[in-house]
C-alpha cells in the first residue's frame, strides 16, 4: 500500500475528507527514530486497512507541524475529520506501534 | 484548515505490550544468536558469520544507540557520516554475508538439553550460544511533569526536535559532551539556551565549554537540580532547587543526562550484574553463564569507554570466543554437556 505524502495543498482532501479515520506519522530527514519507525509504519499500513495511513514531513510542511503543535517527533497522530483522537511520540517497534494505535482506535 | 487537537493522548512511555498471537517456533537450531541490533550486535554478527556459523539477530530498534547520535566523527575511514547511515552499512554488510536479522523483542532466555530456548514476543528460537548486545537507554530526570510533556517540552534528542524551537528559549540539563553537543545543535535554531548543571563544574571538554561561555545566548545555571516541570497544552517552565533560580520560563527542555544500561532480560536470565546493571565479563566478553557472551555498552569491558568502536571491538571477541568454544565443545564427546 502506498502510503500518501500530504501537505499543504492536499490537507483537506487526504485527511479532513478522508472517508476513513487517518494515521499521520509527523517525521523529519534528519531524525533517527523516524527513518527506523519508517518501514515498521509501511508494514502495518498494509495490515491495519481501517485506517488511512499518511506521513507528514515537518521540515518541509512547518505550517502543519505548528497547528499540530508539534515538539516532538516522531509522533503519530489518529485524526477523525476535523479531530485529532489521541496521539504518542517516540519509536516504538512494530508489535508495540499496532498496540498502540489499537489502543487509540478505542477512542473513535 | 482548522484542526481540533486531543486534549488527553496515550502515555508516551513505553507501554508492556502484552501478545496475543501464539509464539512461532522456529526448529532449525542457530549456532549463534545475537540479542540486540546497534553496534555491538552488527559486528558479532559479521564475525559470527564469517566463522560460518549460523547467525541470528533479534533486535526491537535497529540501530541502536546511533539512530540518536546524529553525526560520527571518529569511526576510522569514515571522517564525517550520520549514525543512522553507518548502521545501516552494519547491517547490510552482516546480511550479505547470511546472517538473519528480526524485529522483535527477547523476553526470556533458558537452557534446555544443551541449548538455549530464546522466547521472544511472537516466536521461540533455539541457539548454541548467546551474544547479549543491547546497550544503554536514555536516563530520565525522574522529576514530576516529565513523562507527561514528553514531545509537549521535555526531549532527550536535540537533533530530532531542535528545529522546533526557532526563537524560542529551552534548557539543556546535563553537563557532559553530549549536552554541549545538545547546545551547539539547539543554537541554530532557539534564541536563548541555558545549561543546567547539577554540579559546580562540567564534564565536558574544557575547548568546548570556553565557545559556550562566550556565546551571549547561553547562560549556565550551575549546582542546580531541576525538580518539575510544568505547562499546560505544552511545557512553560521549570522549578529547580536553586533559590536564585527557583523558576525559569522557557518553551523546552532537553534531558542529557547520560545513559544506564538495559537490565531487564540480564536479571531475568541471571547475568552477573555490576551495581550499576552492567553485565560483567571477562576479556573474552564471557559471562558468569557459559555460552552466554555479552558485547557493547552493556558490558563492564573496554575500561568503561561507550564508543561505537569499542562496542564494535567487544562484538567481534564475543563472536571469536563463542566460535572457538563451540569448535571445543564440538570436538568433545558427544554426552558431553557445551553448557552448564
Amino acid at each position: 500500500m502506498t502510503i500518501v505524502h500530504v501537505n499543504k495543498e492536499n490537507f483537506e482532501k487526504e485527511v479532513l475528507k478522508s472517508d476513513r479515520p487517518v494515521l499521520i506519522d509527523f517525521w523529519a530527514p534528519w531524525c533517527g527514530p523516524c527513518k527506523m519507525m519508517g518501514p515498521v509504519f509501511e508494514e502495518l499500513s498494509a495490515e491495519m486497512t481501517d485506517l488511512k495511513f499518511v506521513k507528514i514531513d515537518t521540515q518541509e510542511n512547518e505550517e502543519l507541524a505548528q497547528q499540530f503543535q508539534i515538539r516532538g517527533i516522531p509522533t503519530v497522530s489518529l485524526v477523525k475529520g476535523s479531530k485529532e483522537v489521541d496521539r504518542f511520540s517516540g519509536f516504538a517497534p512494530k508489535s508495540m506501534l499496532k498496540q498502540k494505535i489499537e489502543t487509540m482506535m478505542k477512542n473513535l | 484548515m482548522n484542526i481540533q487537537l486531543a486534549e488527553k493522548t496515550q502515555d508516551t512511555e513505553t507501554t508492556e505490550v502484552v501478545s496475543s498471537t501464539p509464539k512461532k517456533e522456529v526448529n532449525q537450531i542457530y549456532d549463534i544468536l545475537i540479542v540486540g541490533a546497534g553496534g555491538a550486535g552488527y559486528t558479532a554478527a559479521i564475525y559470527s558469520a564469517r566463522y560460518n556459523l549460523k547467525t541470528l539477530i533479534v533486535g526491537e530498534e535497529l540501530g541502536g544507540q546511533m539512530n540518536i547520535d546524529y553525526e560520527v566523527e571518529n569511526y576510522p575511514g569514515f571522517r564525517k557520516i550520520i549514525g543512522r547511515d553507518l548502521m545501516i552499512q552494519f547491517a547490510d554488510h552482516a546480511k550479505d554475508l547470511g546472517t538473519e536479522i528480526v524485529m522483535d523483542k527477547v523476553e526470556n532466555i533458558e537452557k534446555i538439553d544443551n541449548k538455549f530456548k530464546v522466547t521472544t514476543m511472537f516466536s521461540i528460537y533455539y541457539a548454541n550460544s548467546i551474544i547479549v548486545a543491547l546497550g544503554t537507554k536514555r536516563r530520565m530526570l525522574g522529576v514530576p511533569g516529565e513523562k507527561k510533556f514528553i514531545a509537549r517540552g521535555v526531549s532527550y534528542c536535540s537533533t530530532c526536535d531542535g528545529a522546533f524551537y526557532k526563537d524560542k528559549t529551552v534548557a539543556i540539563i546535563g553537563g557532559g559532551d553530549s549536552a554541549f553537543a545538545s547546545a551547539f545543535i539547539l543554537l541554530q535554531h532557539a534564541k536563548k539556551v541555558y545549561i543546567i548543571h547539577r554540579r559546580g563544574e562540567f564534564r565536558a571538554k574544557p575547548g568546548i565549554v570556553d565557545q559556550m561561555k562566550n556565546d551571549s545566548r547561553v547562560e549556565f545555571v550551575m549546582n542546580t537540580n531541576v525538580t518539575e516541570v510544568i505547562g499546560n497544552s505544552g511545557v512553560t517552565k521549570i522549578k529547580t532547587d536553586n533559590p536564585d533560580k527557583s523558576e525559569i520560563e522557557l518553551d523546552g527542555i532537553f534531558i542529557d543526562v547520560g545513559v544506564i544500561p538495559i537490565t531487564e532480560l540480564s536479571k531475568n536470565i541471571g547475568l552477573e550484574l555490576d551495581n550499576v546493571g552492567y553485565i560483567k565479563v571477562n576479556s573474552k566478553q564471557e559471562t558468569n553463564i557459559k555460552g552466554i557472551y555479552a558485547a557493547g555498552d552493556i558490558t563492564t569491558e573496554s575500561n568503561g569507554t561507550k564508543q561505537l568502536i569499542t562496542a564494535a571491538a567487544e562484538g567481534s571477541i564475543a563472536a571469536t570466543t563463542a566460535f572457538e568454544n563451540n569448535r571445543e565443545c564440538n570436538n568433545k564427546d558427544k554426552n558431553e554437556t557445551c553448557i552448564d
